[in-house]
């Protein structure tokens, strides 16, 4: 039981990256109704932007993390609306998938010619160390990411559903039209979806990174399990994503410990095809009809 | 007229192009710059650039500058045959690497068929067991490290029975196949066999297991990047027991990566920049001045691998691609013969070397030597 209780808590820490990476999915899809494939770049990008501002600018840590994460918003939360989204989305939601294709590789290919291929250390703002608790050793590290993305992932959901600018959100991420005649700033809310997209992939990134290493190809392994628990939970729904990240983070870690290291991916796959058959609209997602 | 001096001018720019095409060497360095290798490889690249930049200081090889290229097989097998190829129909001297087990075993019929010297990074024991005449290491093979390792887990770490956790690919499943029958001739039983995958980042569970297996030793026989995560997973998990590896884990990006989860690390090293060896200190302090960082031992393998074509060379006195690989066969080298070589390195007839190695412990963030072990065929 013991063991058993161990790699469930890995596996809620990994999820839990992967929850707020899926965030990401669902609020680029409420507002764009579109799949953004360099989400995983969107995870991996701050903590070499952080590392970038250490060995290239001599920044303290402190005022790296500060400047690599406002950087980041600014690039891939306002930038990646005005200068990717914004004029894609005219042409539809194809294109637009197509080109964050391109920006995910972009962002890979940018990352390693112009930092390093090679994997760096990332400072943790916890210690590696454990505490003992009913007969398990757990590790601060896991613990401390499955704290702070869950307030993170709470005070969003508190925002979205308990404040009048998050309810603007909601209502223009469901019809922009009549949120528009009811004078809800629909571009603004928009952007800041964007913003908040943004900001919470620097969140995994900071949390994530000191346990992976900072590496230009972290965001592939974290993309696509990210992708899976947006499906999984539910791609319209913040909640679903919380879930489904956690869900598919746990499975990935009994499949490894219970199955084989080389089947772990096969196995949040299996899931993924059988929520597409059995609840294709997602554990926690709502059905959505769309006219052609 | 005009004519007659444009064809004379073009005439004499030829010949001066040939002239200066002749006076250098081209060699084609085909490694793991980007990908899961990108740790080793670019430390053997570094290793081979500061090695034919100091040769080239020092006059070339018989009179003629090195040209070095490298091409970057982001270690990817496929690739890494097409480099070779490409390298090969360039016009390389002899092909140097790549690093990795892997991609060396799908490339090395290329050099193999054209006839050319591969001199590579890899520790696979079956790559010089298919009988191929041109591959060169530049380390020790598995078959000659891990009998060493299995003795240390026995007379030094007193270890009645041991954990094993390999990665997934050729490097590590050759280093699995050689450590089971040395550990079982040894009387050690093997707790648990862990098996992870290249590039892998999370090993959360595979710590877990480790713990859980309750094993007196711990052997990890992963490549750098993995060895790091490994070894963080380790200490978040609170494995206490002794970590054992086999040059890899104790390597300098290793313990960089690892910080503080890499100190009590012990095992066997072929090659270090601190060991007892003063060629091998003075590498470490000029590669540290020229790249600002520590080398590992894929840095001394790049280094001691464009020794070796120079050697070759030089014993042959002339530039033949065939003739360097006959040169380097079955040859003995020692630091008299060949000062970029650093320590005496014996090239048995398929192509693995014989030469003193060390065992090791990290402490305090740095690998400390605690012994050297002999050549096994003086």
């Amino acid at each position: 039981m013991a063991e058993f209780l161990a790699y469930l808590i890995a596996g809620l820490a990994t999820g839990a990256i992967y929850a707020l990476a899926a965030i990401g999915f669902t609020l680029v899809w409420q507002t764009s109704q579109t799949i953004n494939f360099a989400q995983g770049e969107f995870v991996m990008l701050p903590a070499i932007l952080i590392l970038a501002a250490v060995k290239l600018f001599g920044l303290p840590v402190w005022l790296a993390v500060i400047a690599g994460i406002a950087a980041f918003i600014a690039l891939f939360g306002w930038g990646f609306k005005l200068v990717i989204v914004d004029p894609m989305i005219r042409h539809g939601v194809l294109p637009l998938a197509i080109a964050t294709m391109a920006l995910s590789i972009i962002m890979k290919e940018g990352a390693k010619d112009g930092f390093t291929a090679e994997a760096q250390r990332f400072p943790s703002l916890v210690p590696q160390e454990t505490v003992s608790l009913l007969g398990i050793s757990i590790s601060l590290q896991h613990v401390a990411i499955i704290i702070v993305a869950c307030l993170a992932i709470g005070a969003l959901q508190w925002f979205v559903t308990q404040t009048k600018t998050g309810r603007q959100m909601q209502a223009s991420a469901q019809n922009p039209n009549v949120a528009l005649i009811l004078g809800i700033p629909v571009a603004q809310m928009v952007m800041l979806t964007f913003l908040i997209n943004a900001a919470l992939a620097a969140l995994a990134s900071i949390l994530i990174s000191p346990i992976y290493l900072a590496k230009f190809s972290n965001g592939e392994v974290i993309g696509l399990f990210a992708f899976i628990a947006a499906i999984v939970g539910g791609f319209n729904q913040v909640r679903g994503a919380l879930a489904g990240g956690l869900l598919v983070g746990v499975i990935d870690s009994l499949a490894a410990a219970y199955i084989s290291t080389s089947y772990r991916l096969a196995v949040p796959l299996v899931l993924l095809v059988a929520i597409i058959l059995v609840k294709p609209e997602g554990l926690f997602g709502r059905k959505e009809e769309r006219g052609v | 007229m005009n004519r007659a001096i444009l064809t004379a001018a073009f005439a004499a720019l030829a010949f001066a192009g040939t002239a200066q095409a002749q006076e250098k060497v081209k060699l084609i360095n085909v490694v793991e710059l980007s990908g899961a290798g990108a740790t080793a490889g670019t430390n053997w690249k570094n290793g081979i650039d500061l090695a034919v930049a100091e040769i080239n200081a020092r006059g070339g090889i018989m009179g003629r500058q090195i040209e070095i290229i490298h091409y970057d097989t982001q270690t990817n097998p496929g690739n890494t045959r097409a480099a070779v190829q490409r390298a090969i129909d360039e016009g390389t001297y002899a092909v140097l690497g790549p690093v990795f087990s892997g991609p060396i075993g799908a490339s090395m019929q290329i050099a193999q068929r054209a006839e050319i010297a591969q001199i590579v990074g890899g520790e696979a024991a079956g790559l010089t067991r298919q009988g191929n005449q041109f591959l060169f290491r530049t380390s020790l093979s598995q078959a000659a490290a891990m009998p060493k390792i299995a003795a240390y887990l026995k007379d030094t770490v007193k270890a009645n029975s041991v954990t094993v956790v390999w990665v997934n690919n050729d490097f590590g499943k050759g280093g699995r196949d050689a450590i089971l029958p040395e550990l079982q001739k040894a009387g050690i039983r093997v707790a648990a066999d862990i098996s992870t995958e290249q590039g892998q980042a999370d090993f959360a569970a595979d710590a877990i297991k480790i713990k859980n297996a309750n094993a007196d030793a711990v052997f990890v026989y992963l490549n750098e990047e993995e060895s790091a995560r490994l070894l963080r997973a380790a200490k978040q998990q609170g494995v206490d027991k002794p970590l054992i590896g086999e040059t890899t884990l104790l390597g300098a990006k290793v313990i960089e990566l690892a910080g503080d989860a890499a100190n009590g690390v012990r095992g066997h090293v072929g090659l270090s920049i601190d060991a007892p060896i003063p060629a091998f200190q003075e590498f470490g302090k000029r590669f540290q001045e020229r790249y600002n960082y520590v080398s590992d031992h894929n840095g001394l393998k790049g280094y001691m691998a464009v020794a070796m074509i120079k050697w070759g060379t030089e014993k042959q006195k002339k530039f033949d691609k065939k003739g360097l690989a006959d040169t380097l066969r079955g040859a003995t080298i020692t630091p008299a013969d060949e000062p970029g070589i650093m320590i005496t390195t014996k090239i048995e007839q398929n192509g693995d070397l014989d030469r003193e190695s060390f065992l090791a412990e990290v402490v305090g963030g740095k690998q400390v030597i605690k012994g050297t072990l002999p050549m096994i065929n003086p």
